[in-house]
């Protein structure tokens, strides 16, 4: 986050304005981390023994003073799976941002590049027939399928990407082929799998977060912690993306070089959020558009933005997840796409501009 | 003072040649070149391979110079499409391979650039919502904001009106005067090549076919053959040279 120091001379209109839009902007990236902290609280609370805000908040400053079986539940049982939201929130959103970012695309995300689907293919050739791509341990084996198979899937659009004559335009629809492709696979596996095998891949295709434990989270936060320094430094760079190609190289950006480096790095941030809790729907299209109506496409505030609200959909589709029917957790996947897609569209709509 | 010459300098997209054999005097810091030519003739294809965007046989070399990256470049495409605002995209453009920590003489820069161009009024509009005229502007002041010793333009009046035509190349002239830039403009009206500029360098079909002082480049000859039009030139009232276009042949 940047600080700027003022200078005696007047400040010009243009000057003003941009610096009261920092200054609005750091202050919806602060109302966004508060916002997010409020919602793992409430995360934490919620489940078969409820606990209240002011518990919760005790349990996390001082574990000690709650009783051992409140520290139990919220430290062991509900916080791997509450920070896991989070995490995977945070990390298919900054995916989907910058999918969209260098493809210049609206519908640019880890599903709509097949990167989801690959991943689910992968879980389910390990949860119906217990294929291990490569010998793992047995908890691992569906996340490492999934895992690999996100990341062929990438390798292979990027491959083609290479082709000459291949244009944006057309790594999306080879992103779209992928899912069919895969979505036919899955089809025929679940034709051939015995009938609890397919609920065991119906299941994980839903999307659930109580599969988080805690390496898992650590595995996913390391990524995202060090995925996003990376993206960071091109900054600039991928702002200057959204211009077109002909536009950025004129500012000295080297759009197919950035591409690629991009591409990796966001496509190892989908695939491991997917691999450990399976697919969940529209975050990534969804969290990177909510952060660009709040807080515009400047990377220094579109990045941390698009984190943020990704995040914050998850915990609080989460919560909604727990309340909706009390002592059921709806799996999460359904819980995103049917409350995040109308609070989308009545931001979209409601709107004064355009976004995008 | 920066200089700029090209020496057999090629291009080709794939098998086609571009540009063929294209060789220059030396250009310096303070000269308007204008790049003249009609449609087609290889006018950004030179841009971007003086850019380095394009690579080919031949030697573009720029000398006396300190900055690190000392050509910046106007494109045609003025792309618009981004959720920013034009303070915002200028911004951009003189950020770019610097740290996420804009400094105070950032921000001066972008205000000099906007109020160089007259478009400090444009600052918190959102690019999407500008005209034609008004995006080339800003894409002008994305160019300009860098600091440049060698600005090249594309086209940049081709969406303004006579006004504002007027001004651009006036602000083109000073900062070649005053900054001592050294200035390539790809220009239609050869009438603002008269006016404004020192020098021409015709292209047609991806070879220079004249290339000097833009009052001798600029012929009733030269315009029949390569734009094919009759057009004599004759000093107006106030002893500047003008172009009277009577037909195409």
């Amino acid at each position: 986050m940047m600080t700027e120091t003022t200078v005696a001379a007047p400040l010009s209109q243009g000057r003003a304005f941009y610096r009261t839009q920092v200054f609005r902007r750091q202050m919806i990236l602060l109302a966004l981390v508060v916002a997010l902290f409020f919602s793992l609280c409430v995360d934490l609370a919620l489940g078969p023994a409820r606990y209240s805000l002011n518990e919760v908040i005790a349990a996390l400053l001082t574990p000690d003073s709650v009783s051992q079986q409140a520290r139990v539940i919220l430290w062991e049982i509900r916080m791997p799976v509450a920070l896991m939201a989070l995490v995977v929130g945070a990390s298919l959103s900054v995916a989907g941002a910058q999918m969209q970012t260098i493809l210049s695309n609206p519908l640019a995300s880890p599903f709509t590049l097949g990167i989801s689907a690959g991943a689910s293919f992968g879980a389910a050739l390990g949860l119906a027939f217990g294929v291990a791509i490569i010998p793992a341990a047995i908890e691992f084996v569906v996340p490492l399928n999934a895992f690999i198979m996100a990341m062929f899937t990438a390798f292979l659009i990027h491959a083609l990407s290479l082709r000459r004559g291949v244009t944006v335009e057309t790594i999306v629809l080879l992103g779209i082929a992928m899912v069919f492709i895969f979505n036919s696979l899955m089809a025929l596996i679940q034709f051939f799998a015995s009938q609890e095998a397919v609920s065991a891949v119906v299941f994980w295709t839903m999307g659930s977060l109580t599969k988080a434990t805690w390496p898992k989270f650590w595995i996913a936060l390391g990524i995202l912690a060090a995925v996003m320094p990376l993206l960071a430094r091109h900054g600039w760079a991928l702002t200057a993306m959204r211009l077109g190609d002909a536009k950025a190289e004129s500012m000295g950006v080297k759009p197919r070089a950035l591409r690629l480096e991009v591409l990796i790095l966001v496509s190892l941030l989908a695939a491991v959020a997917v691999a450990f809790v399976g697919t969940i729907g529209f975050i990534g299209l969804v969290g990177p558009h909510i952060a660009r109506i709040l807080l515009g496409e400047d990377q220094r505030f579109f990045l941390p933005g698009s984190a943020l609200c990704g995040a914050l959909i998850l915990s609080v589709g989460s919560v909604i997840s727990k309340i909706i029917i009390p002592g059921t957790i709806i799996p999460i996947g359904i819980i995103t796409s049917l409350v995040g897609i109308p609070f989308f569209l009545f931001l979209v709509l409601n709107h004064k501009k355009a976004s995008w | 003072m920066v200089t700029l010459q090209l020496t057999r300098v090629s291009a080709r997209y794939g098998r086609r040649a571009i540009l063929e054999d294209i060789t220059t005097p030396r250009f310096q810091g303070g000269q308007v070149v204008a790049l003249l030519g009609p449609n087609a003739a290889g006018k950004s294809t030179l841009f971007r391979r003086i850019l380095g965007l394009l690579k080919g046989e031949g030697d573009v070399t720029i000398s006396n110079t300190s900055a690190e990256r000392p050509v910046a470049y106007m494109p045609q495409d003025t792309g618009a499409k981004a959720v920013l605002t034009v303070y915002e995209s200028v911004l951009l453009a003189r950020m770019q391979g610097r740290s996420l920590k804009v400094q105070p003489e950032d921000l001066a820069q972008v205000d000099r650039a906007l109020e160089e161009l007259n478009i400090a009024s444009l600052g918190e509009r959102d690019i999407g919502d500008l005209s034609g005229g008004q995006r080339q502007l800003v894409s002008a002041a994305q160019a300009l904001v860098q600091e440049p010793e060698i600005l090249m333009l594309d086209e940049p009046t081709s969406a303004l009106d006579l006004n504002r035509q007027i001004n651009l190349l006036t602000v083109l002239r000073r900062l070649a005067d005053e900054r001592q830039m050294l200035i390539l403009v790809a220009l239609h009206d050869l009438g603002h090549a008269l006016r404004f500029t020192d020098a021409s360098m015709v292209l047609e079909n991806g070879r220079l076919i004249a290339c000097g002082p833009t009052e001798e480049v600029i012929t009733p000859d030269l315009l029949r053959q390569v734009y094919k039009v009759a057009a004599r030139i004759e000093p107006c009232s106030k002893g500047r040279p003008q172009l009277i276009v009577e037909e195409a042949v």
